[in-house]
């Protein structure tokens, strides 16, 4: 069962909402409706579920509503319309207690600028959920010292934020949600505001906490290659509606419309795409079976220069080249082993482009993927300029 | 009688003045013995501080000053200097009473203001009620405060706090407002994310916030008490004001200098007290 479940969860800013909805579902447009009405579509009827543990993240530029979908989840905005189920209760018919129980039990929530309370100690400001929930003081104490030791702070408990570099204070920030221990995390541009080399430490950190704690995180970004680092799914937003929803693969190899499409254009695909994207199905012979003609013959027909070679389990031996396959037949060499060259490089299907572009660099023969020493496929260099150029005939079926 | 009042004009000061009446009748079973107790009360707290002798003061208002102006000498040789200059002239006596007049007035301005200020940060409505009243409160001029309260509290201390509440409590009301909405939305946000109750949003995050900024209207407050008590003298309510006015009335230049010269050190004194109170958090 999904944890978080919307259904038709729509915002609208203004003075007259109905008016508003109407017309949405008449199908206009939100410049239009704010045209007619004065009113701002803030989401216009979202629809998704989340998984307990997964890593959910929504993206869009600013102004597409994402901000706004994110505090409809805590409700810290009242939807116009729709329901938010969370373990299927719906928020969005909770009185205020209710909301309040389930704000303090199951949702903890990390903002883009830290929003840390100056007047506090770095330890009061994470105790503030438990203290707030009458949580006696070294009970208190005790989570939120754990909840900074997670994050790697525990020796600036009693400093003030102020004190603290922006990497910090987020931190700071997450073990504050994290001292609820709550079920899910919502992550507001919570990376926005650090600079690159922070932000990429922070989001590796992330995954490494989410690898042991399996919380279930909703991460707001507006940055593709963060949401394609960190997400197991993205839904990508645009004007209050979400476009796709996908895996970050099908998000770029599939793009729903022009405008994802647009959106993932310049994204930085080697750091995406894998071995297992762009490998080809390899042309081998047989080592145990094949000789040098074969393997000329082979090479002549794919038109390729060499060829790799396998034994009968398909492990991996080596390669021939054409030149040293013709020398040797003209010499009536027959075993295959007197050519063979062994020096291939080998990744896996796991390998990120940036790396294969160093091993494939320098490398006059295509680079073998190999799992469990069996070989699975070939990139060729032309393969690897074509994924980076933003071809989808890259095969998917492998990812 | 709509054309009465075109030719006539319309009767605002009978108006006005059958409802100070009414009010006056009505509610005397109020006023008699806010008179009477908080007068005495008042009356007792000057005494108690008349009590002590004015070296003693000097010396523990000098230690404050050393203590909250960051261990510099500066506000604490001025207060000495200063209080020992008016206890020289022989106005001790007056000076207790203004200060006792204008400690009361700024505390219950405070007591009152605050949570005005709190009610209308939160509301809209109320916001858009109160600001009017508040303008009206602080340009109407300060004299014509004093004739309901001599009606309604007679003469003497009582009525010239009432008059100072009136024209001194606004700043507060203004401030406390200011501050709460001007607390961060993302810090208010996250307290109501962890689940805050209303109350403890406003006990833990907004009002720390917006510290500051109240204690500046409180600053506020307390220099407009003071700028009270000429004004207020004028009802009979005792103190250094009393001194500058009836100074005035016989022309003496010389008294009436020194009386008001009086006032301008209890003002700084204050002045920086409750500043420096609250530049010390910063």
């Amino acid at each position: 069962m999904p944890i978080i479940e919307a259904k038709n969860l729509t915002k609208v800013f203004g003075k007259n909402p109905k008016q508003a909805i109407d017309h949405l579902d008449r199908g206009l447009s939100k410049e239009e409706i704010l045209k007619k009405t004065g009113s701002t579509v803030g989401v216009n009827r979202a629809s998704f579920t989340v998984e307990s543990g997964e890593i959910f993240v929504i993206m869009g530029l600013s102004g597409s509503g994402k901000s706004t979908l994110v505090r409809l989840i805590n409700r810290l905005i009242e939807p116009t319309q729709g329901s938010i189920l969370i373990d299927g209760q719906d928020l969005a018919k909770m009185d205020k207690k209710e909301l309040r129980q389930v704000r303090r039990e199951k949702l903890g929530m990390v903002f883009q600028r830290f929003a840390l309370f100056p007047n506090r100690t770095v330890l009061k400001n994470v105790e503030y959920g438990l203290e707030i929930q009458k949580v006696d003081t070294e009970e208190r104490m005790k989570k939120a010292h754990e909840a900074l030791k997670l994050v790697g702070l525990e020796g600036y408990a009693e400093q003030k934020p102020e004190q603290l570099s922006g990497g910090m204070q987020q931190r700071v920030g997450l073990a504050r949600a994290l001292a609820n221990d709550p079920e899910v995390l919502l992550m507001d541009e919570a990376f926005s505001a650090l600079d690159p080399l922070i932000r990429k430490d922070m989001q590796d950190e992330l995954i490494d906490l989410q690898s042991t704690m399996k919380k279930t995180i909703i991460f707001i970004t507006h940055d593709l290659d963060e949401a394609l680092r960190l997400g197991d799914r993205i839904a990508l937003m645009k004007d209050g509606s979400i476009v796709q929803i996908g895996t970050p693969e099908e998000i770029l190899m599939n793009p729903a419309n022009d405008y994802v499409e647009r959106f993932v254009e310049d994204v930085d695909r080697s750091k995406v795409l894998t071995a297992g994207h762009i490998m080809k199905r390899p042309e081998t012979i047989n080592i145990e079976k094949h000789g040098p003609r074969v393997a000329l013959e082979r090479m002549k027909e794919a038109g390729i220069s060499s060829i790799l070679v396998v034994d009968s389990k398909r492990n991996l031996k080596g390669y021939v080249t054409a030149d040293d396959a013709s020398e040797a037949r003209k010499k009536e060499v027959r075993d295959l082993k007197e050519i063979l060259r062994t020096d291939i490089k080998q990744v896996n299907k796991e390998t990120s482009m940036q790396d294969i572009f160093n091993v494939i660099n320098g490398s006059p023969v295509p680079v073998a993927v190999v799992e469990n020493e069996k070989l699975v496929g070939i990139i060729v260099r032309g393969a690897v300029i074509a994924a980076l150029a933003g071809d989808s005939e890259v095969n998917l079926e492998h990812a | 009688m709509l054309k009465e009042w075109f030719t006539e004009g319309i009767p605002i000061a009978e108006g006005t003045e059958w409802v100070t009446d009414k009010i006056t009748e009505k509610l005397s079973f109020l006023f008699d013995p806010i008179k009477e107790h908080f007068g005495n009360f008042m009356d007792f707290s000057s005494e108690i501080l008349m009590l002590v002798p004015p070296i003693i003061v000097i010396i523990i208002v000098a230690l404050i000053a050393f203590f909250i102006s960051g261990k510099k000498f500066g506000l604490a040789a001025f207060s000495v200097v200063g209080l020992w200059l008016i206890d020289n002239q022989g106005y001790w006596e007056h000076l207790i009473s203004t200060f006792t007049l204008v400690l009361i007035a700024s505390l219950l301005s405070v007591i009152i203001g605050v949570p005005i200020g709190i009610l209308m940060s939160k509301s809209k409505t109320a916001e858009a009620i109160i600001k009017p009243i508040l303008d009206f409160m602080q340009t109407m001029p300060a004299f014509v405060y004093l004739i309901p309260a001599v009606a309604f509290f007679g003469i003497g201390m009582v009525p010239g706090i009432f008059a100072s509440l009136i024209f001194a409590t606004p700043p507060t009301v203004r401030f406390t407002n200011l501050g709460i909405r001007q607390v961060s939305k993302e810090l208010v946000e996250a307290s109501e994310a962890f689940g805050s109750t209303g109350t403890q949003k406003l006990l833990k995050v907004e009002l720390p916030m917006a510290k500051t900024t109240i204690m500046a209207g409180i600053n506020q407050t307390v220099m407009l008490a003071l700028s009270m008590v000429v004004i207020a003298s004028m009802i009979g309510a005792p103190g250094l004001g009393r001194e500058v006015l009836s100074s005035l009335q016989r022309a003496q230049v010389g008294t009436g200098f020194v009386a008001g010269i009086g006032i301008v050190i209890l003002a700084i004194i204050i002045d920086r007290f409750t500043q420096s109170a609250n530049s010390k958090e910063q």
